[in-house]
């Protein structure tokens, strides 16, 4: 089971902007480097992030090669009503991973 | 033991790696600012880039090209009428120029984002935001790497 660590406060005030700041495990093999043997290790890597939030996709990102391994995505929202946060992590080989979080709003 | 059929193929391999480390392109610098370049436009969708609205945090002097933190602020105040729509990042001497695309609305509250890169040698990061006016915005930092990611392959 893929790894991955999601930071944001459990409750806050209305219209309040928290922060949240997510990270995956993940090795994130470029595809541009060469075994001792001079073969091509292939790519792996996530390609892609959102979050959404009650359902409502709130952010959304494309990661390249050139990200660090271990994606940090660090990103804004506006505290609009308790709910639940989901984070999907996708990319190479079928690799998948999901989080949710509970936001409660005062 | 490494037997003789082992090391014959083992030495194979390396002469092969040599080899495709000589044959790289003498224009690789004009090659990647070309590639910098088409993917700019590919983000702009051909618009032309306006200096300002964008910071770009990048440290100047990085250590470590393997791990890189890379702040954007973008200057906007993130209503429904007016939001950053995408903040791109891309860098110049990496194999490919993409390092994140992220897309974001009003709800973000502000226009923030952070993340870490890898950054293969010395020269410029840019960051390019897209309002929903349409128009984009851009900072641009130059950077001085002292140990590269991706240095084994000399892709450089």
């Amino acid at each position: 089971m893929a790894r991955v660590a999601v930071t944001l406060p459990a409750s806050a005030k209305r219209g309040e902007v928290i922060e949240i700041r997510t990270l995956a495990q993940h090795a994130m093999e470029n595809g541009f480097r060469h075994t001792q043997t001079g073969e091509l290790i292939p790519r792996d890597i996530i390609t892609r992030f959102s979050c959404s939030y009650n359902g409502v996709e709130i952010f959304r990102a494309e990661l390249h090669p050139a990200l660090a391994a271990n994606p940090l995505i660090t990103f804004t929202t506006v505290a609009a009503e308790s709910g639940t946060l989901e984070f999907r992590w996708s990319g190479d080989n079928g690799y998948v991973a999901t989080y949710s979080a509970q936001l409660s709003v005062a | 033991m490494t037997s003789r059929r082992r090391f014959l193929g083992l030495a194979a391999g390396a002469l092969a790696a040599a080899n495709a480390r000589a044959q790289l392109d003498p224009n690789i610098a004009v090659k990647r600012r070309i590639a910098l370049d088409s993917a700019i436009a590919k983000v702009t969708r051909g618009t032309a880039l306006r200096q300002g609205k964008v910071k770009l945090e990048v440290p100047p002097l990085i250590d470590n090209g393997n791990t890189v933190p890379v702040m954007v602020t973008v200057d906007s105040p993130m209503t429904a009428a007016e939001h950053v729509k995408a903040i791109h990042v891309l860098t110049e001497k990496n194999p490919q120029p993409y390092v994140l695309s992220a897309y974001l609305g009003p709800r973000a509250g502000r226009a923030r984002l952070a993340t870490r890169a890898r950054i293969a040698d010395s020269g410029r990061v840019i960051a390019i935001a897209e309002l929903s006016d349409g128009t984009y915005w851009s900072q641009t930092v130059s950077v001085i790497v002292t140990l590269s990611a991706c240095l084994e392959d000399g892709l450089i």
